[in-house]
Order: C-alpha cells, then sequence, then structure tokens
C-alpha cells in the first residue's frame, strides 16, 4: 500500500477537526484534503476520487449520512467513516445501513483512529483488487467464441447482448451443431450472474430416473447405487444459470417437476424431504419443433410458455456460407496450436469446396472436417483431397442439380446489378414477384 | 550547520532536558542551544478534558516567541525548535498526544508526561523515561524537517500511538529517513 498515492478526505465544519486530521494523516504520508461541508465535499469529488473519507454526522446544510449516500451513488467503493460527537446506537446503524465503513466518536483514540483506518484502506485495496480480477476474468471468460460477420450472426451476438443483462428466460433454437451452448455461454458471461457458474445438462442423454437425480440431486439410499448425497445441477446452478440442453426431450413426468422449480426455485432431492431453495436463471436449448411437440401432448404447454419468454434463432451454417471461411480458418488456427503443426491456410480449391458443402451438421460438422484435414495435411497448406470424402461428392452432385443451376444464376445476376430487383428481373426475363419468390427459395441475402 | 533551539516549558524537569542536548546534537549533526520563554501553559488548559492542547501551545510559540528569539537571527533560517513539556497533551479530535509538530514548519512539541512508567503501574525508570523521550524528540523533529511517518519498525519515524510501540522502535532513523535529513550513516 503506497500511502502517497491514497487520497483521504476530511469532511467537517469545525475547522480546528479538518486541521488536525490533515496534519494527522499527512505526517503519516497520506495525500489529504479537507472540505467544509458536504457541498464542498462533493465538488472536490469531482475533480478526482478518494479511497476514504472522514465525515463528520452534523453539518449545517446536508448532513454527514446524506452525503454518505451522494458519495456512494458517484462511487460505492468510497470507504465513508462517520464521526460523531455522540455516539447513539441509532445513529451508528443509520450510518452502517447506508454503506458506512465505520464511525467513531470524538475524541478519537489515535490508535484506534490508525488502526481503523489502515483496516478500511485495506479493505479499499482489496475490494479494487477484486473489481480489477473480475474485469481480467470477464475479459477472459467472454470470449464468445462465436465466430462470424455474416448478417444472420450478427443478429443473434445483438440479441445476446440485449438479453443477456436481464433475468429473462432465453430458449435457444437450431438445429444441431449450430452453436446454442455457445450462445448459452454468451448470455451467461454477458450477465451478472457470470460470476456463479452455468451449469448444462443434456436432457436428451439421460432416462426418466437418471434426468430426476441429476436435475435434483439424491439422498444417500434413495435408490440402488446411490451410497452417498449428491447434489443435482438445480442446487448447483444457485447463483448462476442452469443450461438445459436438448429441453424438448425431456419426459412428462419430469417437465411437471422442472416446471415446479422453475416457478418456485425450491426443490427436493431424490428421496429426500428438505425443502432447497436455488437462485437459477434458466436458458434452454432444442433443435425440436416443440410447438408440434405440445401439440402432439408430448411437451407441457405450461413448460412451453414458461421456457419461450425469448427466443434466438441459430441459423444454419448454408443459412451463413459467407461465415465459413472464418470458421474455417478458426479452426485451422485451433487445431494447429493443439497439435503443433504448421498448417497456415487452404488451397482455393479447398476452400471452395467447404464454401459450397451444405453442411447438414452444421458448425460442429466444419469443426470436425478442418481437424480431420489437419491430421492428414502434410504441408502448410490443407488442398482438398484432405477433406473428408463426403464433402467432395456433395460438391459435386450439388453442382448438378438443377435448382442448384438456378440459385447460382440468380446470385450471379443480382451481384451484377448490385441487387436492383427490376433489372435483375429484366435480365432474367420474370417478373419481379417471382423473382422475390426465387431469393426466398433460395435463401439469397445481399452481401455486405 | 543546523541549529536545534530547545526550549523547556512550564515546571519541567531541567535534568531531563539537559539529557536531551547531546543526543539531539549528535543524531542531527547540530548546534543545540536552550532557550528561555515564559509560557504561562494555564492558558492552553483545557478543564474538561484535563488536558493541555497542543496545536495552541505550537501555534503560540510560532506567533508569539519566534521572532523574539535572537538565534534566528544569528544563526541559519533552517532553526528548528523543539519544546518540551510535563503536562498531558491533546490535539481536539485526539484523546492525547505524545508531541506535536508542524510538517516541514520550524516548531515541534513534545511531553515527557505519558512517558513516565509509572503512569502505566510500574516503578520510576528514568533510564527508560530518558529514552523514550529522545525518540519522541527525534520523531517530531524529523516531522519538522519534512519526514512522514515510516513503515519500517525500527525507524524512529515509525508511527507510535502507546508507550509499547515508542520501545519497540529503535533510536536512530533508517536509511532512506537519513537520506531524506542528509544525515551521514
Amino acid at each position: 500500500m503506497n500511502k502517497r498515492e491514497i487520497r483521504i478526505m476530511i469532511v467537517d465544519d469545525e475547522l480546528i477537526v479538518r486541521d488536525s486530521l490533515t496534519k494527522w494523516f499527512r505526517e503519516d504520508g497520506y495525500r489529504v484534503e479537507a472540505a467544509e461541508s458536504s457541498a464542498a465535499a462533493l465538488k472536490k469529488l469531482q475533480t478526482g476520487s478518494c479511497s476514504l473519507m472522514l465525515v463528520d454526522i452534523k453539518m449545517p446544510g446536508m448532513d454527514g449520512i446524506e452525503l454518505l449516500e451522494r458519495v456512494k451513488e458517484i462511487d460505492k467503493n468510497v470507504i465513508v467513516i462517520i464521526i460523531t460527537a455522540f455516539a447513539s446506537v441509532d445513529t451508528a446503524v443509520k450510518a452502517l445501513k447506508q454503506g458506512a465503513y465505520d464511525y467513531i466518536t470524538k475524541p478519537i483514540d489515535p490508535d484506534y483512529l490508525d488502526h481503523v483506518v489502515e483496516k478500511a484502506l485495506m479493505q479499499h485495496e482489496l475490494t479494487l483488487e477484486n473489481v480489477r480480477l473480475r474485469e481480467v476474468v470477464s475479459e477472459l471468460s467472454g470470449a464468445t467464441e462465436i465466430i462470424g460477420d455474416s448478417p444472420e450472426i450478427k443478429k443473434v451476438l445483438e440479441l445476446v447482448q440485449t438479453v443477456a443483462p436481464n433475468d429473462t428466460t432465453v430458449m435457444i433454437r437450431g438445429e444441431s451443431g449450430t452453436g446454442k451452448e455457445l450462445v448459452a455461454r454468451a448470455i451467461h458471461n454477458g450477465s451478472p450472474r457470470r460470476y456463479f457458474p452455468i451449469v448444462t445438462v443434456n436432457c436428451g442423454a439421460m432416462t426418466e430416473t437418471l434426468l430426476e437425480s441429476e436435475l435434483f440431486g439424491h439422498e444417500r439410499g434413495a435408490f440402488t447405487g446411490a451410497q452417498y448425497r449428491r447434489k443435482g445441477k438445480v442446487e448447483l446452478a444457485d447463483g448462476g444459470t442452469l443450461f438445459l440442453d436438448e429441453v424438448g426431450n425431456i419426459d412428462t413426468k419430469t417437465q411437471m417437476d422442472l416446471l415446479r422449480v422453475i416457478e418456485s426455485k425450491q426443490f427436493t432431492r431424490v428421496g429426500g424431504t428438505e425443502v432447497l431453495k436455488s437462485d437459477f436463471r434458466v436458458i434452454c436449448a432444442t433443435n425440436r419443433d416443440l410447438e408440434e411437440a405440445v401439440k402432439e401432448g408430448s411437451f407441457r404447454e405450461d413448460l412451453y410458455y414458461r421456457l419461450n419468454v425469448f427466443t434466438i434463432e441459430m441459423p444454419p451454417l448454408r443459412g451463413r456460407r459467407g461465415d465459413v471461411a472464418k470458421l474455417a480458418h478458426h479452426f485451422l488456427e485451433k487445431y494447429a496450436r493443439q497439435m503443433s503443426k504448421d498448417v497456415r491456410s487452404f488451397s482455393p480449391d479447398a476452400m471452395h469446396t467447404l464454401k459450397a458443402y451444405d453442411w447438414p451438421g452444421n458448425v460442429r460438422e466444419l469443426e470436425n472436417a478442418v481437424e480431420r484435414a489437419m491430421v492428414v495435411a502434410q504441408g502448410q497448406t490443407i488442398e482438398r483431397q484432405h477433406l473428408p470424402l463426403h464433402t467432395l461428392s456433395a460438391q459435386r452432385e450439388e453442382g448438378k442439380r438443377l435448382s442448384d443451376i438456378e440459385r447460382h444464376h440468380i446470385e450471379e445476376v443480382l451481384r451484377e446489378t448490385a441487387w436492383n430487383i427490376s433489372r435483375s428481373a429484366a435480365i432474367l426475363d420474370i417478373d419481379r414477384v417471382t423473382l422475390y419468390h426465387k431469393i426466398e427459395k433460395y435463401g439469397l441475402k445481399r452481401e455486405q | 550547520m543546523r541549529s536545534i533551539l530547545l526550549l523547556p516549558l512550564g515546571n519541567v524537569d531541567p535534568e531531563i532536558v539537559a539529557g536531551l542536548h547531546a543526543p539531539l546534537a549528535y543524531t542531527f549533526h547540530a548546534e543545540v542551544v536552550e532557550g528561555d520563554c515564559d509560557i504561562d501553559l494555564e492558558q492552553f488548559f483545557d478543564a474538561q478534558r484535563v488536558q493541555y492542547n497542543s496545536t495552541e501551545i505550537i501555534q503560540h510559540i510560532s506567533t508569539n516567541h519566534v521572532p523574539a528569539f535572537p538565534v534566528i537571527d544569528e544563526r541559519s533560517a533552517s532553526l528548528k525548535i523543539l519544546a518540551v513539556s510535563a503536562e498531558d497533551l491533546f490535539i481536539p479530535i485526539l484523546t492525547y498526544v505524545f508531541g506535536e509538530a508542524e510538517l516541514g514548519g520550524r516548531v515541534s512539541l513534545v511531553s515527557y508526561h505519558r512517558l513516565q512508567p509509572q503512569r502505566y503501574g510500574l516503578s520510576a525508570d528514568s533510564q527508560l523515561l530518558v529514552s523514550r523521550l529522545k525518540k519522541e524528540a527525534f520523531h517530531e523533529l524529523g516531522h519538522s524537517y519534512g519526514l512522514v511517518h515510516c513503515s519500517r519498525l525500527q525507524c524512529v519515524m515509525h508511527t507510535s500511538t502507546y508507550v509499547e510501540d515508542i520501545d519497540l522502535k529503535g533510536e536512530s532513523f533508517c536509511g532512506d529517513c537519513s537520506m531524506h535529513l542528509r544525515l551521514p550513516r
């Protein structure tokens, strides 16, 4: 703690008190300022914050308690110690409730003054260090790895930013492998709950009883093999986020239990009687058509409405082809590091193949394809033949379809006319409405 | 050469003041002379607290007596005045002080009232009393020469709010404080 960098402010209407304390702390090596009123103190704070304020409770105009409130509004990390002439429990409690670090009575025992100020400053330093570390952690964990700059993915990121700071339940929908869990993590990392865990439950991978125990935990002896008490994911997510992946696959009994827990934030471990509480935010993901499941009766309508508060649609990779190159390079760099291989680029032919493929397995499939290519690549470039065979054959088949040729041709004309619909329709010899239909059919989007 | 003027106040024990001459001269490489002034300490007495206001005493010496000391004209302008008292001192916001000084100023004040072992139920120990007073005198003069409290436990500029703290620290300045005072080590 470098005392020369610590600014202490004395706020008291009595000159003698200001002078005495200023002198006392200057001898200690602190930078000291004095203000004769709350208004003067607030004015001084405009020129720079201070670490600690010693504030007299009784001053004409704005009193010490009001100043304390105002200071905390400006900078909640400033430590305020209230000085009172007569200690009364009421005043002390009021000051402490408003956020004062401590209160001291006049005249002050010099040893106590030194002790309380040193302790307070140590806490101030730890608080600031904590803030700094949180920022670092936040920066590090904030790397969401949602790669891409297509309009589709930009829209997703905008929605993430909008919903993250609120405690709203979010449903992420999209095909398998589109990166729904990454979006869930990005929402968690952008929320005030980011310092608590995000706990993932893969609802699709478990049987009814296993999922129940996984979610709510179990008591010892609750079932065969339950030798120890175990906390469930709902309990572990306390303070943080519960991410329910493949939520559409939950059986009807667990759906009912889950709905109750989401609404009451209370639950009981399997085989237990104690009602436990957990404060968590729910984010869920599904690739199922939940509306259809509700109609069929396999998904509870009430749970559907409870979960479907804010929806984010993850576009399939074929719907954002513009991101394929960026993603492929990202995975190339990732696996080059992991495998310690000096592979730096894709050949034009290989990149063309990657862009042409439809990627039914989405980003996950692309990542696997790049990983495989990295294993077999010998030089610094990934060639077309390094890519998995199905991507190569699909490209050939894709090129042969009549619809592919039509889409390609329309795309070309639109590009040539800078997306002038009337001119493009004239060149293609079709009417504008038909052109609009075809643009929609092929999911064509103007490049930014 | 530095000059330090020792100023006994009230009914202070002359022997105790005399005991400060040599240590001050040696430590600060200064010429130490004893002055004389007739200050009525009763004007600084607070009947409610039964203590003497040290801030007012220092201000009084600064305003009324400093210009009257001929030694200031004859010696260098860097002369420091150390007043010594036997009374219990306070500054208004604190319950007591062992001494006070103007940081980087001319006048400082120490009292041996709270340094006496008999105050704490122990038998009188003149050697211990002189040792404590020396440390406090060095400390307050250190402030007069512009030093702030030192974090080194052994340095005489380390802060001490109890007599036990005074006993724990050394009688000399640490390297950094000595350098600030430009004292040969």
